[in-house]
C-alpha cells in the first residue's frame, strides 16, 4: 500500500479518503528536508459506465445511470431525463411536468446539503479539526448537540419525502421519464410537505446562521485555510439567475470576468475538455482555450453563488449580498466557504420548495410532451455538488450508441487536488513528524469540495486512516491511525 | 454488558444502500443507543482491531483492494450481512461484465468526445482492475441477503433489530423488493 522512494525522501499515504461511489486515496510525497514534493487525490475506483450504457434504450438511461450515484440519484435522473427530453423533441415540458422535477430536484438538494452539512462536515466545525476522534463524527454531534442533530435529521428526511412523493421512492426513483413526468403529486403528499416547508425553511435559516457565525467566529484560521484561486463554472438562467435546475454555461476567471457566457449545453464540447492522468481513475476536466495548467476551475455550490448575478428568493438573495460582500467585488474564494454557499442554497431550495408546494399545477396538468426525434441528447444540470453533463447519441432502433458523462466530482478533481496541496503545504511542511489533527486538516479540505468522498466517513462514524512514514530503505519510520 | 458492535462497509456500489439506512431518519438516534458503531475503516486490514458483531456490506467488488477488505470483513465480523442489489449480484456495476474490461478502459479514458491526450491509468497508487465484477458471496461466506436496490430503510431496520434481538431475520413479503 505504501511505497518508500529514494534518497531520503518519503511518500505519506492515507488510504482510504473514503467517498460514496468508490473510494479516494491521497499520497503526499515530502523530500529528506520535509519539504513537501508533490501532493495528490487519487480517486481508485472505474465503473465503465461510458461503455456498458451502449446498446441500451435511452428511456432505460433515467434509471439505469442514476446508480451512479446513492447520494444524489435525482441529480442523473433528472439530466438523463433531460437528455432524453431532446432526443424525443420535448423542447418545453408542460408546466406541470417541469414543477414536479423542479420540486424533485430542490427536494434532493435541501437533503444532500442537509446531509453534507451536518452529518459530514460540522464535526469539523464544531469541535475543531484535531477534535478527540471518538467525539468528531455524526454521533458525537448527536451527543453534544441533540437539538441540531434532530433537526439535521428531520431536515433530511423532508428532502427524501419529496422525492418520494414525486419520483416514487427515496433512492433511485422513477418519476421522471423522457418528455416529463409519469404522475401527479398526490393531494396528500402535498397538503402533508407544504404543511412542514415553512419549518424546514426556518431551520434552514437557523444552519446558515450556525454555518455563518461559526465560519466568522474563526475567519483568521478558516478563510485562508485550503484557499488557492481559480475559475468558476456553473449553469445560469439567461437573465443570470441562479438556476439549478437549468440554464447555459456560464465560466468565470479568478477576478470574475466572464469567460464565456450563456454556452448551450449541447455546445459543451467547444468550451470544455477533459484531460487524463495515469494516476487517477477521475478525468481532468477544463476550458479548452486556455489549456489545462490555466484552465481548471471549480464547481458546486460556491462556484454557483460567485457565477449568478441574483437569486429569485428573498431570504436567500439577501444572504447572497451579505455573502458577496466578502469578495469586495471580487469572487470568494476560500475553500471553507463553500459551507456557507452550499448553506444558501439549502435556504433557497427551501424557499423554491415552499413556492412549488403552494402551485396547483403540481397536482393536474399534462404530464409529458413530445416532438420532434432526434439522434442526440445533452443536458446539463446544477446537482448539489456541482455542474454535471449527460451526452448520449442513438441509433435509428432507439439504442445508445455513445455515452459521455462529466460528473460534478470529476469538475473538481483538480480543485481537490489543489486543495490537498495548499493543505499540505500549509500543515505538513517542514514537520517531521505527522499528528492526527493534521490528517484529518488535509480531509477536512476535501471534504468542503465533495460530500462524495467524505460521506462514508462522518456520516457513519467509520472513517479511519493510516498514515505511514517509510525511510529510503523500506522501514517504516513512523506510524498513525486514526478512527 | 457492552453494547454490540455494527461496522458497516461499502465495495463497488453507489452508496445508496448506505444512503437508505440514514433513511430510517429518527430511529438513527435510537440505534446510535443500542450499538456502538465500529469505527473501523472500510479498506484497510489495520483497521479492525476487534472483532464485530455485525458486518453490514454494500457493493460488489471489482478491484483487488475490494477483494482484500472483503475479505478482511469476513474475518472480523461475526455475522456478515450482504445488502443491496451490488452486494448481491454485482448490479449496475457488473452490466460490465458483458464487455471487456479493455473496451470500457478505452471508452471512457481514449475514445470519449471531450477527452483530450488520452491515457489508460496504469499508476502503482491505483488498484488494478478484475477482469469482471463479482458479487460479494462469490469472494467469501456471507450470513443474510438484503435485496433491493437499495433496499428499504424498514427493511433494513427490521433485519437489524432481528439481529440485535437475536432472531433469524425473515423479512415480510412488503419489505422484499428486488429492483
Amino acid at each position: 500500500m505504501t511505497t518508500a522512494t529514494q534518497n531520503g525522501t518519503r511518500k505519506i499515504v492515507i488510504n482510504p479518503v473514503t467517498r460514496v461511489e468508490g473510494h479516494g486515496k491521497v499520497t503526499i510525497q515530502m523530500d529528506e528536508d520535509n519539504h513537501v514534493t508533490q501532493a495528490r487525490l487519487h480517486i481508485i475506483e472505474f465503473r465503465g459506465f461510458e461503455r456498458f450504457v451502449q446498446g441500451h434504450f435511452y428511456w432505460e438511461v433515467p434509471v439505469l445511470v442514476q446508480r451512479l450515484c446513492g447520494i444524489c440519484p435525482v441529480s442523473h435522473h433528472l439530466a438523463a431525463s433531460k437528455a432524453c427530453d431532446m432526443i424525443v423533441g420535448a423542447d418545453s415540458l408542460s408546466p406541470t411536468a417541469e414543477k414536479i422535477r423542479r420540486l424533485m430536484h430542490y427536494g434532493q438538494t435541501f437533503q444532500s446539503h442537509a446531509l453534507h452539512f451536518y452529518h459530514l462536515s460540522s464535526p469539523d466545525l464544531l469541535f475543531g479539526f484535531d477534535a478527540p476522534v471518538a467525539q468528531r463524527n455524526v454521533i458525537g454531534v448527536i451527543q453534544a448537540y441533540p437539538e441540531v442533530a434532530k433537526k439535521a435529521v428531520l431536515m433530511r428526511k423532508f428532502g427524501q419525502e419529496v422525492i418520494k412523493a414525486t419520483a416514487g421512492k427515496k433512492i433511485h426513483g422513477t418519476g421522471s421519464i423522457p418528455g416529463g413526468v409519469n404522475k401527479h403529486l398526490s393531494q396528500e403528499d402535498r397538503d402533508r410537505l407544504a404543511a412542514e416547508v415553512d419549518t424546514m425553511l426556518e431551520w434552514g435559516v437557523e444552519g446558515l446562521k450556525l454555518c455563518k457565525d461559526v465560519t466568522l467566529a474563526s475567519a483568521e484560521k478558516l478563510l485562508p485555510f485550503g484557499t488557492f484561486e481559480s475559475n468558476f463554472l456553473s449553469i445560469v438562467r439567461e437573465d443570470g439567475c441562479l438556476d439549478l435546475y437549468d440554464g447555459n454555461l456560464r465560466a468565470k476567471d479568478a477576478d470574475g470576468k466572464i469567460i464565456f457566457d450563456q454556452v448551450k449545453p449541447e455546445d459543451y464540447l467547444d468550451v470544455i475538455r477533459e484531460g487524463v492522468r495515469n494516476w487517477s481513475y477521475m478525468k481532468f476536466p477544463f476550458i479548452h482555450d486556455r489549456g489545462q495548467e490555466k484552465g481548471w476551475y471549480r464547481v458546486g455550490p460556491l462556484a454557483r453563488i460567485n457565477n449568478c448575478d441574483f437569486i429569485d428568493t428573498p431570504i436567500a438573495e439577501e444572504e447572497r449580498q451579505e455573502f458577496m460582500a466578502l469578495g469586495k467585488g471580487r469572487p470568494i474564494h476560500a475553500t471553507m466557504a463553500y459551507h456557507w454557499a452550499r448553506l444558501i442554497e439549502l435556504v433557497h431550495s427551501a424557499e423554491k420548495m415552499r413556492e412549488l408546494l403552494a402551485d396547483p399545477d403540481v397536482l393536474r396538468g399534462e404530464l409529458t410532451t413530445t416532438g420532434e426525434r432526434r439522434d442526440r441528447g445533452v443536458a446539463i444540470i446544477e446537482a448539489p455538488r456541482g455542474t454535471l453533463i449527460h451526452d448520449y447519441e442513438v441509433d435509428d432502433n432507439d439504442q445508445i450508441r455513445r455515452g459521455n458523462l462529466i460528473v460534478s466530482t470529476t469538475h473538481n478533481n483538480e480543485a481537490m487536488n489543489q486543495a490537498v496541496r495548499v493543505v499540505a503545504d500549509q500543515y505538513l511542511e517542514g514537520q517531521a513528524e505527522i499528528s492526527e489533527g493534521m490528517l484529518n486538516s488535509i480531509e477536512v479540505g476535501i471534504r468542503a469540495y465533495d460530500p462524495c468522498l467524505s460521506c462514508a466517513t462522518h456520516a457513519l462514524g467509520q472513517m479511519r486512516l493510516l498514515v505511514q512514514l517509510i525511510g529510503p530503505d523500506g522501514t517504516i519510520l513512523d506510524e498513525r491511525t486514526r478512527g | 454488558m457492552s453494547k454490540p458492535t455494527i461496522a458497516t462497509g461499502h465495495f463497488t456500489g453507489c452508496f445508496g444502500c448506505h444512503m437508505s439506512l440514514l433513511d430510517i431518519d429518527e430511529r438513527i438516534l435510537q440505534l446510535t443507543e443500542l450499538v456502538e458503531f465500529d469505527k473501523s475503516p472500510i479498506n484497510d486490514k489495520k483497521r479492525f482491531d476487534r472483532v464485530v458483531d455485525i458486518g453490514i456490506i454494500e457493493g460488489g467488488c471489482s478491484n483487488d483492494e475490494n477483494v482484500e477488505f472483503l475479505r478482511m470483513f469476513r474475518k472480523n465480523c461475526k455475522t456478515l450481512v450482504a445488502i443491496g442489489a451490488c452486494a448481491l449480484t454485482g448490479g449496475v456495476p457488473a452490466m460490465r461484465n458483458t464487455v471487456p474490461l479493455r473496451e470500457c478502459l478505452e471508452e471512457a479514458f481514449l475514445r470519449g468526445p471531450s477527452v483530450i491526450d488520452g491515457v489508460i491509468p496504469n499508476d502503482p497508487d491505483i488498484p488494478i482492475m478484475l477482469d469482471r465484477v463479482y458479487p460479494a458471496h462469490e469472494v467469501v461466506k456471507i450470513d443474510y441477503f438484503i435485496p433491493g436496490c437499495p433496499p428499504s430503510a424498514d427493511a433494513l431496520w427490521a433485519a437489524i433489530v432481528a439481529l440485535l434481538e437475536g432472531r433469524e431475520p425473515v423479512l415480510d413479503y412488503e419489505l422484499l423488493k428486488y429492483d
